[in-house]
């Protein structure tokens, strides 16, 4: 279990490293950052103010090692366009992304485990059929575009919730359901499949045999064993939806850390993209590492791997 | 031994009736999202990119008080929605094509050769992979578009960089499993290079696994864009692409929901089609690529 955590542990910090690198080239695949942060009426003596003030006369090396030193003690820089740093708002913006991303995997999860289970029960019935292509519509259907059609229905036709901000937790409602829509086929997909491997069974068998309830045999038995793969692929959606949190961030203008990325990548603020990147980068990271370790301790044979 | 048959038999024919309908429509889908795209300089009844300031936001067929020039209506500048729908059916085709052929090349190489050679090599590829997985694509595929100036050349540069995880994982799982089969040993023994065997045995065999990939990976790619020209850093304008008429046309959409439908429907009916065609090629197959 000890090797399994500490190699499990290396390799996260290895990702790290490496999202870090190709966060800091890519910001600096646009050429000489100093032009366009100055702006286009800037004189060739403002443009080498720019580069001073922010350090980008020095070589790109020690630019390189300059930001990894800094960051991995936490410090992440200053923004061009706030005047501030870039960890203080990344930490203002980050409750939203939070609370958004987790009131999706709720709404993901409160769907797909009914939906999943009822589908195994009824494996190759018409109801099996119609939640599999409710999936298959989930995965077709463009999120941003989901997120107006509801903005229209819900919000303007019905008047039930805002259209956008956050002042209530009712902000939250649409947000999430758009966001969820992401997750549910593949969550529905793997209780299904999960259930039914389970349903067939021998303690299954077993437990028919006991004259166990239809209920504890599917709840007790049969559910705490699919259920591991789906706790697991959840937590590693939760890490995909906050990084495609950005698009629905803006569709719904909630001002969270995907809406901070998208202001700063049109200012050509650089800092604060490298380091949205980074962080949600590493929060997937972790929670992949969660997911594995989560197996590791439900399912003791993954020990070995 | 009967009586699996016998069960199997059961099972299967309702199922395969009703799945191979969903193909089939997936097929005829994609079949005329094809013809489309290739035919659309023809196919267009007015020029997708032309003004006419006079008759902007004229309403489609099935409302009151529509213009029989303009099926599906005008957009805000007047131009015909119909002709940029198709327009934009040709763009989307392009970008989906485009972008899984080149990251096809890039996962499958990966993969292949992480799944065959094994060791560190392997060790190489999967570390890649993990790495792949933990960026967030949409975000990083912004910021490049957003800080080196959006045009179709680089969208389609940075989506083949960053939609190559799927085709590597499959790619290295399939050719795992290959490798150490019996005809892979006897072209050893009949004295095959290493690329022969690769070319010749591997990639045949694993080819119908990648197909269904590719399907998977032009709806997700042509997704992607529409996201991507949605929030403004994809297609450049006045390209009429998908997501870009959306994001053009939002300012309307509470007083003309039409404008925000029609290429919302047209996205979701396309991507829909392939993913119906992707997995009834994957039963076809008898091909596992769920994770």
């Amino acid at each position: 279990m000890f090797r399994f955590l500490v190699r499990r542990l290396i390799v996260a910090l290895l990702v790290a490293a490496t999202v870090m690198t190709l966060a800091f080239v890519m910001t600096r695949l646009s050429g000489d950052l100093a032009i366009s942060i100055a702006g286009p009426s800037a004189t060739q003596a403002d443009i080498t103010a720019v580069r001073k003030a922010y350090g980008l006369d020095r070589p790109m090396l020690t630019q390189f090692f300059d930001w990894v030193g800094h960051a991995v003690t936490g410090d992440l820089g200053n923004s061009f366009f706030f005047q501030r740093r870039v960890s203080s708002l990344i930490g203002e913006r980050m409750p939203v992304t939070l609370t958004l991303g987790i009131t999706g995997l709720l709404i993901a999860l409160l769907v797909s485990l009914p939906l999943g289970i009822l589908a195994a029960v009824r494996e190759n019935t018409v109801f099996d059929r119609a939640v599999q292509f409710v999936t298959l519509i989930g995965q077709a259907m463009p999120s941003f575009w989901l997120g107006l059609l509801l903005m229209i229905i819900f919000g303007l036709q019905l008047g039930w919730l805002p259209i956008s901000g956050t002042e209530s937790w009712q902000g939250f409602i649409m947000p999430g359901i758009v966001l969820a829509f992401s997750a549910i086929p593949a969550l529905t997909r793997l209780t299904r499949a999960g259930m039914i491997q389970a349903m067939g069974s021998d303690y299954i068998r077993t437990a028919r045999a006991k004259g166990l309830s239809r209920a504890s045999i599917l709840l007790k038995h049969a559910l705490r064993n699919a259920a591991i793969p789906v706790v697991a692929v959840a937590a590693v959606a939760l890490g995909f939806m906050l990084g495609g949190s950005i698009v629905i961030e803006q569709v719904f203008a909630l001002h969270g850390v995907g809406f901070l990325a998208w202001e700063s990548i049109a200012k050509n603020d650089f800092p604060v993209v490298q380091a949205v990147v980074l962080v949600l980068s590493v929060i997937y990271v972790a929670l992949t590492m969660f997911a594995d370790l989560l197996n590791a301790v439900l399912d003791p044979r993954l020990r070995g791997a | 031994m009967s009586v699996t048959a016998v069960n199997a038999g059961s099972n299967r024919h309702p199922r395969r009736g009703w799945k191979s309908a969903a193909t089939w429509i997936g097929a005829a889908i994609v079949g005329v999202a094809a013809f489309c795209a290739i035919f659309a300089p023809l196919l267009v009844p007015h020029d997708p990119f032309a003004q006419d300031l006079g008759k902007r936001l004229l309403v489609p067929f099935w409302m009151e008080g529509t213009d029989p020039q303009h099926i599906l209506g005008t957009d805000q500048l007047g131009r015909d929605y119909l002709s940029r729908l198709i327009w934009g059916c040709r763009i989307s085709m392009l970008i989906g094509v485009t972008v899984s052929t080149v990251s096809g090349l890039i996962g499958i190489t990966i993969g292949v050769l992480g799944g065959f050679l094994g060791g560190r090599v392997d060790d190489a590829v999967l570390f890649a992979i993990t790495t792949r997985l933990s960026i967030p694509v949409v975000l990083v595929a912004l910021s490049v578009v957003g800080l080196l100036g959006s045009s179709m050349t680089l969208l389609l540069v940075t989506l083949s960089l960053l939609l190559w995880d799927r085709f590597a994982v499959v790619a290295r799982s399939t050719t795992m499993q290959v490798r150490n089969l019996d005809y892979i040993a006897a072209a050893w023994c009949a004295g095959c290079s290493r690329f022969r065997i690769l070319t010749r045995e591997v990639l045949p065999n694993i080819a119908s696994h990648l197909a269904v990939v590719a399907t998977l990976e032009i709806a997700l790619a042509i997704l992607l864009e529409a996201t991507l020209s949605f929030l403004g850093l994809g297609v450049p304008p006045p390209l009429p692409s998908w997501g870009l008429m959306i994001a053009e046309a939002k300012d309307y959409m509470f007083f003309s929901p039409w404008v925000i439908v029609i290429p919302g429907v047209a996205l979701f009916v396309l991507v829909l089609g392939i993913n119906l065609l992707g997995d009834g090629l994957r039963d076809q197959f008898g091909a596992r690529t769920d994770q």
